[in-house]
Parts: structure tokens; sequence; C-alpha cells
């Protein structure tokens, strides 16, 4: 294979045109995220246009802001497009099974509570097959940070519905359109006993870095749901074919109201797409709550 | 740019002005930084990337403000900006 263009060999490797035709910064440079990144694994397998990679640089850049010490942080996915977070960080992170990423999390900050345990997932993955591990999360108040990518489909598979699916919505498994209803992400954690919950499309990425920077310095179970373009499942057959046509869907239909009441925050296929931070309250968390009854029950 | 009353502190304010880098390899071609930027600094290219997409380019670079809206908005980590000394020209829009 022998393929030119502008100079550059599809044959070659970077490194080997970088031995041959020296540093050119516009193509072998670094990026500021680079020391937060698995470079070596870039780019990343997420299709033109999807938000996957705003919602993690939004991650980052909130994650640096925190001046957490980055040794104590772990970054827990399931499994999904979204899922691959856990593979590009470069932090201690864990891909686990698929649904399974709020167990994991529990674990490791009940063994330790030293940990900031960020779980970094897909709404399939979080809220379909994991739904019960996320109620149950948010009911102890488990402390752990959640953010949860909603594409209202399982991307990675080929654009099945899922329980983020709105009525209507075409999917690979609802060609005539969805009749199931869907969960609203945020109300839920709110109605298990979320104490953080935002919501943000990617396209209000300065307002999603500050939750997710909020999110990660409140005890408890916080939630920050990402609403993303997936315009290779979902976008496609929505009149959005690529992700700059969802996002100017978001343009033009987000509509920012904090305190919201997270149960008239439903989203449809047209009409407002509610966003803000709709809880934000303070609760003993898990540990502390076992903490406490042990302190009585050892007084008694 | 066009001010309806004109700030009292208006030349004490020092807008910051910034330097684009695209890192053209790793860009996939979405046009987000492009459509986003709030100063019209970049626009699509002709110019094609070793995976056939078209990174975008800098067409107005003193008129950058150094938001870093297109750094954070970029889904592939391929742009970014440095914040300068320099001047910025704040076109009539
Ligand atoms: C136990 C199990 N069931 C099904 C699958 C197939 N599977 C892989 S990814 C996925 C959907 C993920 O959807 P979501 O979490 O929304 O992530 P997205 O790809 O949309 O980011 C499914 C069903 C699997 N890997 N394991
Ligand atoms: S299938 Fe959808 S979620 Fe997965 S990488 Fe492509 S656009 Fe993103
Ligand atoms: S930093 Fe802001 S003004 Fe400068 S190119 Fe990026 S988006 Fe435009
Ligand atoms: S946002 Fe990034 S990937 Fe998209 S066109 Fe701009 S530089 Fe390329
Ligand atoms: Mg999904």
């Amino acid at each position: 294979m022998g393929i030119e263009m502008q100079g550059y060999r599809l044959d070659k490797t970077m490194e080997q045109h970088e031995e041959a035709e020296g540093w050119v910064d516009e193509i072998h440079g670094t990026h500021p995220m680079d020391d937060l990144l698995r470079t070596d694994r870039l780019p990343h397998i997420w299709c033109p246009g999807c938000g996957l990679g705003t919602a993690l640089t939004c991650f980052l850049s909130a994650l640096r802001k925190s001046k957490f010490d980055l040794d104590k942080v772990v970054v827990v996915s399931g499994i999904g497009c979204t899922g691959r977070v856990a593979g590009y960080v470069r932090l201690d992170s864990f891909h686990t099974t698929h649904g399974r990423a709020i167990p994991f999390a529990t674990g490791l900050k009940l063994g330790n509570p030293a940990l900031k345990v960020v779980v970094f997932s897909g709404d399939g993955d979080l809220v379909t097959i994991g739904g019960n591990h996320f109620i149950h999360a948010a009911r102890r108040n488990m402390d752990i940070t959640v953010i949860c990518v909603n594409n209202f489909n399982y991307g990675m598979t080929g654009g099945q519905a899922g329980a983020t699916t709105p009525v209507g919505g075409v999917t690979s498994t609802s060609p005539y359109g969805n009749y199931e209803y869907p969960f609203n992400v945020s109300a839920l954690a709110a109605a298990s006993g979320a104490v953080y919950v935002a919501r943000w499309t990617v396209l209000h990425a300065r307002r999603l870095e500050r939750s997710i920077h909020e999110a990660l310095l409140k005890p408890g179970f916080s939630l920050v749901e990402i609403i993303s373009p997936c315009p290779t499942g979902f976008g496609r057959r929505h009149k959005q074919r690529e992700g700059l046509d969802t996002l100017h869907y978001y343009h033009e239909h987000g509509v920012i109201k904090h305190g919201a009441d997270p149960r008239e925050t439903d989203i449809g296929l047209s009409g407002a797409l509610v966003e803000g931070k709709f809880v934000d309250l303070d609760k003993p968390t898990f540990l502390e709550q076992r903490s406490r009854r042990l302190a009585q029950a050892l007084e008694k | 740019m066009k001010y309806w009353r004109e700030p009292l502190d208006l030349k004490d304010i020092r807008v910051p002005h910034g330097v684009i880098h695209i890192l053209k390899e790793r860009c996939k071609g979405c046009g987000w930084c492009i459509e986003y930027c709030p100063r019209d600094v970049l626009a699509p290219s002709d110019e094609i990337n070793t995976k056939g997409y078209h990174p975008p380019h800098v067409v107005q670079a003193d008129a950058c403000v150094s938001c870093g809206l297109c750094e954070l908005l970029c889904p592939e980590f391929a742009i970014y900006v440095e914040e300068t000394e320099g001047e910025v020209v704040l076109y009539e829009r």
C-alpha cells in the first residue's frame, strides 16, 4: 500500500512520519489534556460528531479544577461506547461488566473510603440493565459521583431502544416508533435519594463542566446526566444525520431551569429540553450513617 | 464591537487574546469548533488529513478572545487555545 495524501502516507505510523520529516507541531503536537489521557489509544473509537469526547473533556477539565490527588481518583465504567471512557483516562480505572459499574464502585468506596470514585457510563448501562443498582446506590446515599451519558439508545450495539428512548423514538428495535414510557434519569435519581442532580447537553459545555465540578465535591450520591448526540445510532433516524444537527436541536430546544421539579423535566422527541441543576441538598452519606449507627450500638 | 452604551471602564478592560493550535491528524471534521466559536475565528479547510477528514483552519487569528469554547467542545482533543499578550481586534459584527 502506498497511498499518498498531502505528503502523508497511510501505511506509515505518525512516529515514522516524525522520524522522516521531523516534528510538525500541528501534527505531532500535544494537547493540554494529554497528561490525563492514554494518548497511545487516540484517536478514540467514537464516531465523528459523537458527543462522548466532549463529555470526557468536560469531566477531565472539572477533575483538574477540583484539585483532587489524582492517585486517589478512580473511574469505573460499564459496557457501551460510553463505557470506553475507563480505557481512555490516564487514571486508575475499571472497565466492568454490563450494568455493574455501580456495584463495583460501591465495593471500591467501601474497601477504601479515601478514594474519590467516579462512575462514567451510558444510559443503557446505568439505568436499563443496571437500573436496580442505580436506584439503590442513590437510596443509600453511597458516596460516589455518577456521570450518565444519555443518548437515548444502546449506541454501541447498533442503536436499539432502551429504558431512556422517548415515546415515538425510532431505533433498530422500534422501527415503527417506541411505545414504551421511558425513564427520566434525573428524576429517577432525585426520587431515589440523590443529593445532587444536574442535567446538561454537551453543547452547554461550560455549565456541564461546572456541574461535574460541583458533583465531584459533593459528599454522597451525585448524578450528572449528560444529553449527548449519537448520530450513528439515534440521530440519523431522527433527521439529525450529523452530530452538529443534534447540537442545533439542543440550541433550539434547551431551556435552563435551575431548581426545576425533576418530575417536570421529561424529555420527548420535541418540545423543551429542560437543563440545569435540579437537586443540591445535604444528607449524611452511607458511610457516615453506618459509623453513627455503629457508635450508638457500641454505647449501649 | 458595538456597545449600546459605552462602559465607563472601557479603556481599562483588556480583552484576552488567544492563539489557536490545531492537531490536524486528530480531527474528525465534526465542525463544532467552527460553528460555535463566538468570534468566527475558524473555517473549514480544503486540506485533508490521513483519515480523510477536513480539519478547520484559522481565518481571523487576531479575533480570538481565548474563551476556550472550541477546546472544550472538540470531541477529539484536536484544538486548543493558548492565551497570549496580543491585542484583540474586535470586528464589527
Ligand atoms: C450482559 C450483556 N448484555 C448485553 C451486552 C451487549 N451490549 C454491549 S454495549 C450495550 C449497550 C450499551 O448502551 P449504553 O450504556 O447506552 O451505551 P452507549 O453505547 O449508548 O454509549 C449492550 C446491550 C453485553 N455486552 N453484556
Ligand atoms: S455509536 Fe453513537 S454513542 Fe457510539 S460512538 Fe457512535 S455516535 Fe457515539
Ligand atoms: S478560543 Fe474562543 S474565540 Fe478563540 S477560536 Fe476558540 S472559540 Fe473562538
Ligand atoms: S471540533 Fe475538533 S474534531 Fe471537530 S472540526 Fe473542530 S478540531 Fe476537528
Ligand atoms: Mg446509550
